[in-house]
């Protein structure tokens, strides 16, 4: 008698009342290749885990935004986010494809000069910026976009030691309705606050307005949000033009964008609830329709978008080491990576495939990370069929935040590659070794 | 040691559809869980037998059985088709 495959044994009781008629059965189609490269290439090459990055998709998601972007609105510059992931390969491609750089710190900014990006293709904004980093901006015609009260005078300083007369943003912290208002940042608008800054701006006689700025938020699910805050930005620009006779250069609209990851707390599924590029460009042009002028005297539009642009483009390989049978009946799986190189584990329900068809039958599982910590769950509650110890599992829309937020804890951190066209791969960085490691640390020594 | 008339008494079909009539609870239960399901309710309760006829059924080959029958019995304890204290290799059955 021919004996059939064999699969782990497996019985999973029936629930009811968590389906609706939006919910599907989650795909487990196995992702056995990135853009034409094996994953098992790749492990070989690399090793596991490993953070790959598709060029491809990397540089059809920066075109789709432009492109959404340059059809409604005479101008639009994209100012690459370096926080959102500044390893100097994914930078260049941007780079490459004409994104200029929005930079949050010195080092940021000193890595986008060593990026080769000119400095005056640089908006750098952020709540600390430092005298140096000050200087630094103005002597090469960075757009520096100010945050507050202390900084427009610290600006007005380090211009006036200059001998420069910079351009220069400010930062609004605007309302719209639905999004939890970010007033950490920059000046008040319906406070009063943003027109104190103008008025205070102006009375120095040290720096031009060119620009406004705003970031309503992150992973910003509703375009509505972009059409208030896009028309409020208009209307002040307006104001600006009509009482004190500014025409602005640009209007920065920031960030938030949402990738096509979902948040934990999120109902539906990302393909279902991500806006598309086009519908966040749709509302933010709609509310700059109130900006007056010929469309060459039109502001520039930025963007500052990151996570839209790099998430899809990342993934995560890992590999399964051990299994384990919960005591409330899910299965355990340890992975070789964890939290602490998959920081946004912490908000995302991560989207999770094999790279080989698994057989049986979906039961609630819950990935754990490496750490020895009770905190490094990657995934809890994802369907998913028996797993065994050396099978390998990708982890999907990855590429946001991870390889700049990661830490260095308890483990090493692995490698990075990019992925490019025609079947051609190479490390974006090298993994990190004790060597590497242990050479930024001194023993005293009386130790 | 006594199976319990629950899982004696559960309802399954070839497909792996399982009904238990006490509850009304439904589970699935995969190829391999199908036969370790009937084997337990025919009396097969020590785990050289469960081995066995999972190796005769199934290519077990370098699978760890021993681990995957054990696991399964935990899951058919944890929705109580099992008693708590059954445990492998002890005395005849009592459907």
């Amino acid at each position: 008698m021919t004996r059939r495959p064999y699969e782990r044994p497996i019985i999973v009781r029936h629930e009811s009342g968590l389906g609706n008629k939006l919910s599907r059965v989650p795909a487990l189609r196995p992702q056995e290749e990135i853009d034409g490269v094996s994953v098992e290439e790749l492990v070989k090459t690399y090793g596991s885990p490993l953070f790959v990055f598709s060029e491809q998709t990397l540089v059809q998601r920066q075109r789709a935004l432009a492109d959404a972007f340059a059809v409604r609105w005479p101008k639009v510059r994209t100012a690459w986010s370096y926080k959102t992931n500044y390893l100097d390969g994914i930078c260049r491609v941007l780079h490459r494809e004409g994104a200029w750089a929005e930079v949050v710190s010195e080092m940021e900014l000193d890595k986008a000069l060593h990026n080769g990006v000119r400095p005056d293709h640089i908006h750098f904004n952020g709540p600390f910026k430092p005298e140096s980093a000050l200087e630094k901006a103005f002597r090469g015609g960075t757009l520096v976009h100010l945050d507050n009260f202390d900084e427009l005078r610290r600006a007005e300083q380090v211009a006036t030691r200059l001998g420069k007369r910079p351009g220069v943003a400010i930062r609004l912290s605007v309302a719209a309705e639905g999004i939890p208002p970010w007033t950490r940042f920059g000046f008040h608008l319906e406070s009063g606050q943003a027109r104190d800054a103008v008025r205070r701006l102006l009375a120095g006689d040290k720096l031009d307005l060119v620009g406004l700025h705003c970031h309503l938020g992150t992973f910003l699910l509703d375009p509505a949000a972009y059409r208030e805050a896009a028309g409020k930005l208009a209307a002040f620009a307006e104001e600006l033009r009509t009482e004190h006779g500014i025409r602005l250069q640009f209007i920065d609209i920031g960030g938030g964008f949402a990738s096509h990851n979902a948040l934990k707390a999120q109902y539906l599924p990302a393909e279902q609830a991500t806006p598309s590029f086009e519908q966040y460009a749709d509302a933010v042009c709609d509310g700059l329709r109130a900006l007056q002028g010929p469309p060459k005297e039109l502001p520039t539009l930025v963007l500052e978008t990151g996570r839209a642009i790099v998430d899809d483009a990342g993934y995560l390989i890992t590999t399964v080491h051990a299994t384990r049978r919960l005591p409330d009946g899910r299965r355990g799986v340890v992975l070789d990576a964890g939290v602490n190189v998959l920081f946004t584990a912490w908000w995302y329900r991560h989207d999770v495939v094999p790279t080989r068809h698994l057989a049986g039958i979906p039961e609630p599982t819950v990935l754990y990370g490496p750490l020895c910590m009770n905190i490094d769950v990657v995934r809890d509650a994802l369907p998913l069929p028996p797993v065994e110890a050396g099978d390998r599992l990708v982890l999907r829309n990855v590429g946001a935040y991870n390889v700049t937020q990661w830490m260095q804890f308890i483990t090493l951190r692995p490698a990075v590659v990019m992925v490019g066209r025609n079947g051609q791969h190479g490390l974006l960085r090298k993994p990190e070794t004790l060597e590497a490691l242990t050479s930024w640390e001194e023993v005293p020594e009386w130790i | 040691m006594n199976l319990g008339t629950r899982l004696g008494d559960l309802a399954i079909s070839d497909s792996g559809f399982v009904f238990d009539p006490y509850t009304g609870a439904s589970f699935t239960v995969n190829a391999t869980g199908l036969h370790l399901l009937r084997a337990l309710k025919d009396g097969v309760i020590d785990r050289a037998g469960l081995l066995a006829g999972l190796d005769e059924a199934f290519d077990v080959d370098g699978a760890d059985a021993g681990r995957d029958v054990d696991d399964f019995l935990g899951q058919l304890r944890r929705y109580e088709l099992l008693p708590r204290d059954f445990e492998l290799g002890a005395s005849e059955v009592t459907p």
